[in-house]
């Protein structure tokens, strides 16, 4: 330990001689303090505890500690049946629901070997949610990491705009923020009657509050001077330490799995990736800027395109029969029951499956056993990966910079701590 | 593409790798303990593999493995390895992916660590131990991760009960020393 502090007092004063007290010693305070930030801390998101030792306000070494949201993901999946699980993967990334969804429903298919089955509206439907998804993800990442900056002007605007992408989102499912909306082979149920204008309409304004929040933000001397050189990454350590999605992008690195292993109907519409250059904290901010605006683009292109058609495959082995003849066939009835008693039977198997997540590549990786109930389902949650450079992103910064880092990351609790 | 992964692995590792497969789009590999630093550190560096991006890194328990339609003696014996650790890698250069698997017996489930060729690993190799209580040789920093120091067993291992719990804050549905409170003072 007496070696640790050594190294670190001349890491930090730049003292050759620790013994040496004489110089500096009225100025600086002789020894480090440890400090603990969160859980219950607001900008901790109230999930995550940092055990920071501090030499006056600059950070000279950090724990970080996930966990405390830790609700047994991966066991409760082992004893639900694989359509019980959708409202669980609601709740790993909860503000943006639509894609976990997405990403589980594809998990499953691709061990049915149904990808390539499912109905074009169904993939044109689960692009639509998933975008709007995306969209409401990076709205509250930017505008709660501006307001913990002090900014609480943009916060407002953005979570107005957020609610009108969320009330979409609950005429399309029913429920506003876990949808459970997404299933095996396809979408529970179609768009509503009177959605393409709705989305269109709430696509404008979402432009208009993006006009708005930018001349707010973006050359705002104090917002500027906070996020502007913080945080910093290289791309080659972006690489390294698993870093994908837009903290990945904003170093440099061009990696973006709808473009690069693309799904759905991703290679049927028109969108660019912003990458950034400096990999600090205004480049997070900014390509998540740049993403909501291609996401709005993808999301115009899909309300020109869609097709019409059914919403789900046809498939007995995924879908429930009609509920006329559940009610009126002992064949249907039968089916309708096996159906939710021993869920959907998934041949023995393991597959990867992954998605372009809010955060970067959101990954399900199954374990099948042949019955209705996975074996193994392991989440790759981008949060948790991301978090794990939290250490080294804040080492040498102040207490102070702790807080546009941390919500530059992005972590959600639910998804990090699984 | 991505079959010459596996086929320039088993030219360079020969002896290393146990079986290969290609299934629903993944290629995996299965390598011998023994050789897998080796076999990492290949990967990482050839030229033709650049491996630079780690993706995940995870266990599976067999323990319990008894797949509808075919006999149990396929799958299960006594002398099968329990459990194997999974690590998912990405090249970003070359954009293909390899998943190599790593069996390992139930008395001695430990391997060497990879947390040093791709850092993502360290935080990722201390869920799988968290989780499974799979030991990983030359960690940096080998502590549970979500669950708390005092917590016993491995909770994602089927032999743990679901409905086990082991909580550290009082709760008034499950046994727990009772809280005595000693009685005001009156004066």
């Amino acid at each position: 330990m007496a070696t640790d502090v050594t190294s670190l007092k001349q890491l930090v004063l730049g003292r050759k001689d620790v013994q040496d007290m004489s110089d500096t010693e009225h100025e600086l305070p002789p020894d480090l303090m440890t400090v603990n930030m969160g859980p219950s801390h607001p900008a901790m998101h109230g999930t995550v505890r940092i055990v920071l030792t501090v030499d006056g306000e600059k950070v000279v070494k950090s724990d970080v500690q996930p966990g405390y949201l830790h609700r047994c993901f991966e066991k409760e999946s082992e004893y639900a049946t694989y359509t019980q699980i959708f409202p669980y993967t609601d709740r790993l990334n909860y503000v943006s629901p639509m894609i976990n969804n997405v990403g589980w429903a594809m998990a499953v298919e691709k061990l049915m070997g149904l990808t390539k089955e499912i109905p074009r509206r169904a993939e044109y439907v689960r692009t639509i949610v998933s975008e709007i998804s995306r969209v409401t993800d990076h709205l509250t990442c930017v505008g709660a990491s501006a307001m913990e900056l002090g900014a609480f002007g943009p916060f407002l605007f953005f979570l107005k705009c957020r609610e009108w992408l969320y009330e979409l989102l609950e005429t399309v499912s029913g429920a506003r923020l876990t949808h459970s909306y997404v299933r095996v082979g396809g979408v529970s149920k179609d768009l509503p009657d009177g959605f393409a204008d709705r989305l269109i309409h709430t696509l404008d304004q979402t432009e208009k509050v993006m006009v708005e929040v930018e001349g707010l933000l973006n050359n705002n001397k104090i917002f500027r001077d906070r996020m502007a050189g913080i945080g910093a990454m290289t791309k080659e350590d972006a690489i390294a330490t698993g870093c994908v999605g837009p903290i990945a992008r904003a170093c440099g690195v061009d990696y973006d799995v709808r473009k690069d292993y693309p799904y759905s109907i991703y290679n049927e519409v028109e969108f660019d990736v912003p990458v950034g250059t400096t990999g600090d904290c205004l480049d997070r901010y900014l390509v998540r800027v740049e993403e909501i605006k291609q996401s709005i683009r993808i999301l115009r292109q899909c309300m020109k395109q869609i097709p019409d058609g059914p919403v789900v495959v046809a498939d007995p082995r995924v879908t429930l029969p009609p509920k006329t003849d559940t009610y009126n066939t002992i064949e249907s009835m039968i089916r309708h029951f096996k159906h939710i008693v021993d869920g959907i039977r998934v041949p023995a198997g393991e597959a990867y499956t992954f998605v372009e997540g809010g955060n970067g590549e959101l990954g399900f990786y199954i374990v099948a056993d042949g019955t209705g109930r996975p074996y193994k389902a392991y989440v790759r949650s981008p949060s948790f990966v991301h978090l794990s450079t939290a250490g080294g992103l804040i080492h040498n910064h102040l207490i102070a910079d702790i807080v546009p880092i941390f919500g530059m990351i992005n972590m959600i609790g639910g998804e990090c701590d699984k | 593409m991505a079959q010459k992964v596996l086929d320039a692995l088993k030219a360079a590792h020969g002896a290393a790798v146990d079986r290969t497969a290609s299934a629903h789009t993944d290629e995996i590999a299965w390598i011998k303990r023994d050789q897998l630093l080796a076999v990492a550190t290949w990967l990482k560096n050839d030229a033709a593999m650049l491996f630079d991006a780690p993706v995940f890194c995870t266990a599976i328990d067999w323990i319990d493995y008894r797949p509808l339609d075919r006999p149990p003696s396929e799958f299960w014996s006594e002398d099968k390895p329990r459990f194997t650790v999974a690590y998912q890698l990405r090249s970003s250069k070359h954009r293909h992916r390899i998943r190599i698997e790593i069996e390992l017996p139930e008395a001695d489930p430990k391997l060497p660590s990879l947390a040093g060729l791709w850092p993502a690993f360290n935080w990722q190799e201390r869920e799988t131990f968290d989780m499974y209580g799979i030991r990983f040789d030359g960690h940096p920093d080998l502590r549970r991760i979500y669950l708390y120091e005092e917590f016993v067993g491995y909770p994602l291992r089927k032999d743990y009960p679901k409905e086990k719990r082991q909580p550290l804050v009082r709760r008034d549905d499950l046994p727990m020393n009772p809280i005595k409170v000693a009685p005001m003072e009156h004066k």
